[in-house]
């Protein structure tokens, strides 16, 4: 047992180590209310831009918030919100791609011909023209990210369900009498599922991003929330005296976007699945 | 009245060119007819392309021809209300030739073989349980399988787990598609075997597709042969088909190869 355990950390060290990160940081996004040392919206100009000390380990940004229990707040908001990102597009794109990939026809020709016309246009150029037309603020530029992340999922679960559907056993199983619902339940979406999971934590990394040049634009997250890309923004005045205030949000998005994005192509690389 | 009744079947493959203005046709069957008795087996003889498969998909219900009419029990069955048809499919079951790709690689055995029983019969996990050890006993597997997943078998006991499952629910016909052409020999004489015994136990009918004239003749009663979608000829005996002047059938016998060189020109 132990040694199997060993030789899976000598052979995966890559999904390891970022599994082991992404724990972590999960961790505190869940537990951030009991990890902070202050209250992250606290403000209290009198301590303001202070540098670390044991009160404040990262130091206090221009109002004299604690920019460490941001930082710890900020992973609830990003992680938290990439994950309902992800699992939302992930709902829509399964039932439009399976229903795509499975009916045919002109089903298949409408829905994907709207997803083309989706995939036109560069995600962040449409999400700048959805909140746009919806009005900054959170609710919108996830639903904006929603709209342009399905589309992904869509494609590539309409091109595995096309290749299923010629598979011998859906044939045997609706010989032997089983509905279309079963069909989908047993043998379709089982058999999806594994891939969209490594592509899932390749686009979660975007959805990151994503969200947080939302927030940096100021569309997204609204002051006084702590969030890594609204902290770029805020902190962008002081880039010439305390760069700090950019650095620390900045380190944290970039942690774990390639933290994903290494994890997405080791586990990609490790079931031989194609990406986009 | 026959068990099944093909009656003038047609069917042809449109293949759509997007800078064509006429779609080309290519005809896969056309005008067949023949009928297959209860407890008989039919045998299909055709080199590939002869419209073989397509003739074993119209007859399971999956390929609405596009003329003629398939009567199964008496019942059209594309023509039938919706329980008549769910009633039918019961009896028409199938064994695919690539048994890989016949059985879901995420299921076990044990679901595998239910699944047919699940959709037809209301019976309990432990009946059901019992139902399948006892089908996996009847194609000389055991209960140690159960819980095995597809890539755990070889080819052989893979196929004789799709055997199981078309005859779960005791049908009347089975369409043998091909099943024992990816087997080396000695599998496939066992599983020949067992398919012959399987018809006398069951009362089963066989269609049995296949380009192997030897696999043919060892368990059909009648043999039709097939070439370029049209059925050349219905033989009741080996004798018939090899006294046979068709060029067709003249072919298929100079493929044959003889038990040794020296024999090379048996049957001329």
């Amino acid at each position: 047992m132990i040694a199997k355990i060993r030789s899976i950390l000598k052979s995966e060290k890559v999904i390891v180590l970022c599994s082991v990160i992404l724990c972590v940081l999960l961790f505190i996004a869940i537990f951030a209310p009991w990890l902070v040392p202050n209250d992250p919206t606290f403000v209290n100009l009198a301590v303001k831009l202070q540098s670390p000390s044991l009160d404040y380990p990262l130091g206090t940004d221009h109002l004299g918030r604690c920019t460490f229990s941001r930082i710890l707040y900020g992973a609830r908001i990003s992680l938290g919100f990439a994950i309902l990102i992800f699992i939302s597009s992930l709902s829509i794109g399964l039932i439009v791609g399976i229903i795509a990939g499975y009916r045919g026809g002109w089903v298949d020709q409408l829905l994907m011909r709207f997803g083309d016309g989706v995939m036109a246009f560069p995600n962040l150029l449409l999400v700048l023209g959805l909140v746009g037309i919806w009005g900054a603020g959170l609710k919108q530029v996830i639903l904006a990210l929603i709209f342009v992340q399905w589309v992904y999922y869509a494609r590539v679960i309409r091109g595995m369900v096309l290749s299923l559907k010629e598979q011998n056993y859906i044939t045997a199983a609706r010989i032997s009498g089983s509905s279309q619902w079963t069909i989908m339940k047993k043998h379709v979406i089982p058999n999806v599922l594994p891939p969209l999971a490594v592509m899932g934590t390749l686009e979660m990394g975007w959805a990151i991003m994503d969200l947080s040049s939302m927030s940096f634009l100021g569309l997204g997250v609204q002051p006084p929330t702590p969030e890594w890309g609204a902290m770029i923004h805020e902190g962008k005045s002081y880039i010439r005296t305390n760069p700090e205030l950019m650095l620390y949000p900045g380190l944290m998005i970039m942690l774990v976007v390639i933290t994903f994005n290494l994890l997405g192509e080791a586990l990609s690389e490790r079931f031989g699945i194609k990406r986009r | 009245m026959s068990l099944l009744q093909v009656n003038r079947v047609n069917h042809s493959y449109n293949s759509k060119r997007f800078f064509k203005w006429k779609d080309q046709m290519n005809k896969a069957l056309s005008d067949i007819s023949f009928s297959i008795e209860e407890g008989k087996c039919v045998g299909l003889l055709g080199t590939s392309g002869a419209g073989k498969s397509t003739l074993g998909k119209v007859i399971l219900g999956i390929q609405r021809p596009q003329q003629g009419q398939i009567l199964f029990q008496g019942h059209d069955i594309y023509n039938a209300d919706k329980r008549t048809r769910q009633m039918l499919r019961r009896d028409l079951q199938v064994v695919f030739q690539d048994s890989y790709s016949a059985v879901n690689p995420r299921m076990t055995a044990e679901r595998i073989i239910s699944e047919p029983l699940e959709n037809y019969e209301k019976l309990t996990v432990g009946e059901r349980r019992k139902t399948v050890i006892s089908l996996l006993e009847r194609v000389d597997l055991s209960e140690k399988d159960l819980k095995k997943y597809p890539h755990q078998f070889s080819g052989g006991q893979l196929q004789r787990i799709n055997i199981a499952r078309a005859i779960s629910l005791k049908p009347k016909l089975i369409v043998l598609d091909e099943s024992v052409s990816s087997v080396d020999m000695v599998t496939q004489s066992l599983i020949l075997d067992l398919l012959k015994g399987l018809k006398e136990d069951f009362g089963l009918s066989y269609l049995f597709i296949t380009h192997d004239i030897k696999a043919a003749f060892s368990i059909s009663d009648t043999i039709g042969v097939l070439e370029k979608g049209e059925l050349i000829q219905m033989y009741d005996s080996k004798d018939q088909f090899f006294s046979s002047k068709h060029p067709v059938v003249m072919q298929m016998k100079d493929s044959i190869l003889a038990e040794h060189p020296r024999f090379r020109s048996i049957f001329n």
